[in-house]
């Protein structure tokens, strides 16, 4: 099992999750034994490559924030590891692929140079009386970079590029003195102004119009080209991952249960979670009228999952061989298309 | 006082709300008028920092310190909330007029568990009078919004960001007001999770003839749930009417490069197009159509005159060349552009 599953092993990865596993303990009171654990994040494979954008896309809950935080070591996996092939050995003066979990005290810095994450909920990444510019120039005086003539520079010129302009309008307000578009732009700027290899974005662009999404996603695909960066792409709308990504991987309760080329998984969806999150997509158009999504139940928490497939319970094509066998492998069932179902 | 029927339930007369900040002030909401029925669902859609948010804390009477209102009404069931003290407001925000923040996740307490947060809002409004009954009510929020009942007992932080989204539609849903502020409230939500919260808020709507306001970028949600909608640009509404009506044909060209913008998941692949040039600065924002630094219509009038406002039946829009020329203020000269 030299990869387990989702996809060949790529030539030049940046980044390779192999196995990761996160399980939070479910606490009644503090004294007590846990009364259970989340299984948030089960046994995910991946690798990405340099300037590529792999989309993360599930079900609300489903461990898309936890995958995303321990990749940028936010939290320490239950089990599994992740591995870094950072460009000219960037992180901590090493060449050649680096495990994330050596990655400790001092090499910590030089990790933040190259990881970045974009958080779901913009305040996650300021602080209330910190101004915009303080919140984006953060980064850059952590890691040394330029002097203070030199920041307000790089900070003015990221300001434009996420569209807040006139840029010295926005420089000295304060983060309440913001809209939520304008808000979710200072997150992304604050990730991008010091040139990472790789970046975490968690819906960065949830709370923008399609205008100054459109314009937000163009600049982060030029670095991509430019810098290579690569991006986990975390996000619920498919419209986005289409514009965005190469690839989209699809999770289900902690575990990915279906990843191909962009294009592919849209227009052949195989799991049949992931064709009912397709068909549940809204339309622009008010005279349609959309059936309800291909699902059962209700959504399902995930602590401690019984063994069978993970989407059992609400699969409308589930057998009782699904329900009498341990969740389904990854398999390749056309090339490059990876998909976790017995029925397929 | 004997309550007239057809009156609507919630009247915005010219709001105009500034904030003041060391580059000047920032002209966030500039004389916007709207009106709602009862039962009847509004969508309020404009690119980012056009002044949504703003409206929304305008009728629930939360305003940050720099806010200054300029002028207006908010007329809820009759009564203007816009002078009443706090102390007074405090009778109508929540049990009358509610909101789910865009801010949705931040705004629940991280030192109390989420079902007590529902719980103690149930309380303190006196809608339910036992603490069981106030729980079970909790409860019952929870399943509608796809939360296990057992999640009552879990912190914020050990929530994912679509489930505090939920929990905080649950809150606002918890002392049945009559209109309920939904700003941007399934951002966080997978379709799945959206499609099922958006058809049991139309139930409840339906069923209670609550209004609700949809603020949210995504047209399509608009589309598929709401009964009027306004476009807003810079501060103004620029258009308003049935959404079925806005959308077939809009006549704001504001609206119509809106519309034409949005990506789709099924078809070809087309290239997405973006408005050219700056989004406006509300600090000084353009002379006569806010719009016209970026309108393909624009002509000298439009750059020196604020335009005027043309309708068919109860759609309007703001402008000098509406996309019907029909409608032109402009004349023949227009029409025959
Ligand atoms: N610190 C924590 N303690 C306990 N449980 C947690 C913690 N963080 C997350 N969880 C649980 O782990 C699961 C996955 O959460 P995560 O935030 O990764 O979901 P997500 O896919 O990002 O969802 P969303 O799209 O709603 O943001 C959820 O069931 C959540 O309740
Ligand atoms: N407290 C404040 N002080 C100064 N300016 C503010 C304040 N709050 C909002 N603004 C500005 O007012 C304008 C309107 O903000 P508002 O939050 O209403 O926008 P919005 O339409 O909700 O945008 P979004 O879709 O991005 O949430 C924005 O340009 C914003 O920068
Ligand atoms: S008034 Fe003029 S500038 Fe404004 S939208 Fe209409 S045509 Fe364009
Ligand atoms: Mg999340
Ligand atoms: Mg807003």
């Amino acid at each position: 099992m030299e990869n387990s599953g989702q996809g060949p092993a790529r030539r030049d990865y940046l980044v390779a999750v192999e196995g990761l596993t996160k399980h939070f303990p479910v606490t009644r009171s503090l004294f007590r034994k846990p009364a259970g654990f989340v299984h948030a994040v089960d046994d995910v494979s991946f690798q990405l490559e340099r300037g590529e954008s792999l989309g993360l896309v599930g079900e609300s809950g489903c461990g898309k924030t936890t995958v995303g935080k321990l990749l940028v070591k936010l939290l320490e996996p239950t089990a599994g590891g992740i591995s870094f092939h950072f460009p000219d050995s960037a992180a901590g003066g090493a060449a050649g692929p680096v495990d994330a979990a050596a990655i400790k005290g001092r090499q910590m810095r030089a990790f933040r140079r190259q990881v970045q994450m974009i958080f779901q909920d913009p305040y996650e990444s300021m602080t209330p009386r910190r101004t915009i510019y303080d919140t984006i120039a953060e980064p850059l005086a952590v890691q040394g970079i330029g002097d203070v003539l030199d920041r307000v520079g790089r900070v003015t010129d990221i300001l434009t590029l996420v569209g807040l302009t006139p840029a010295a309008t926005f420089l000295f307000r304060h983060p309440h003195e913001l809209s939520g578009g304008q808000r979710q732009r200072v997150a992304i700027a604050r990730a991008l102004v010091i040139g990472p290899s790789f970046v975490v974005a968690d819906e960065p662009t949830s709370m923008l119009d399609v205008s100054s999404r459109t314009g937000i996603m163009s600049l982060m695909q030029e670095l991509a080209g430019n810098l290579g960066i690569a991006y986990l792409y975390v996000t619920h709308d498919l419209a986005v991952a289409r514009y965005m990504c190469h690839r989209i991987a699809v999770m289900y309760l902690g575990k990915i249960v279906e990843l191909a080329e962009t294009e592919e998984l849209l227009g052949n969806p195989l799991h049949p979670y992931t064709r009912a999150l397709l068909s549940a997509v809204p339309v622009a158009d008010p005279d349609y009228r959309r059936e309800p999504p291909d699902i059962r139940g209700d959504v399902t928490a995930p602590v401690d999952p019984p063994p069978r497939c993970r989407f059992y319970d609400r699969c409308p094509r589930a057998t009782t061989f699904c329900r009498d066998n341990p969740h389904p492998p990854t398999e390749e069932k056309a090339p490059g298309h990876w998909v976790a179902c017995y029925e397929v | 006082m004997a309550v007239v029927t057809n009156e609507p339930v919630l009247k915005v007369a010219g709001l105009t709300l500034h904030y003041l900040t060391r580059q000047g002030e920032v002209k966030a909401v500039r004389e916007v008028s709207f009106e709602l029925a009862r039962g009847q669902s509004l969508g309020l859609v404009g690119e980012s920092g056009c002044g949504k948010t703003s409206i929304a804390n305008c009728l629930m009477r939360l305003l940050p310190d720099n806010a200054r209102l300029v002028a207006g009404q908010v007329f809820l069931d009759g009564q203007d909330l816009l002078p009443l003290s706090e102390e007074e407001i405090r009778r109508f925000r929540w049990r009358r007029i509610a909101m789910v923040f865009q801010a949705a996740m931040n705004s629940l307490d991280p030192v109390y568990k989420v079902g007590q947060q529902v719980v103690e809002a149930i309380e303190t409004h006196g809608v339910e009078t036992t603490v069981a009954a106030a729980r079970e009510r909790v409860a019952r929020l929870f399943r509608l919004v796809g939360l296990a009942p057992q999640l009552m007992e879990r912190y914020p932080h050990e929530f994912s960001g679509g489930m505090r989204q939920r929990a905080v539609i649950a809150m606002a849903l918890s002392c049945d007001p009559a209109v309920i502020i939904a700003d941007e409230p399934t951002t966080a939500l997978d379709v799945i999770v959206q499609d099922r919260i958006l058809r049991e808020l139309k139930t409840i709507q339906q069923e209670l003839q609550m209004c609700i306001i949809y603020i949210s970028h995504d047209i399509a949600v608009v589309a598929e749930v709401t009964d009027r909608v306004g476009v807003m640009y810079a501060g103004n509404l620029v258009e308003l009417g049935d959404t079925a009506e806005v959308f077939r044909a809009p006549l704001h060209p504001y609206t119509a490069a809106l519309l034409s913008s949005f990506p789709r998941i099924s078809g070809e692949k087309r290239p997405l197009a973006t408005l050219s040039g700056e989004p406006p600065n509300l600090i000084d924002p353009p002379p006569g159509c806010p719009f016209h630094p970026r309108c393909p219509h624009a002509t000298a009038v439009c750059r020196e005159e604020p335009p005027p406002l043309v309708s068919r039946g109860s759609h309007w829009a703001a402008c000098w060349h509406p996309l019907d020329a029909t409608l032109s203020p402009m004349g023949q000269a227009d029409a025959s552009r």
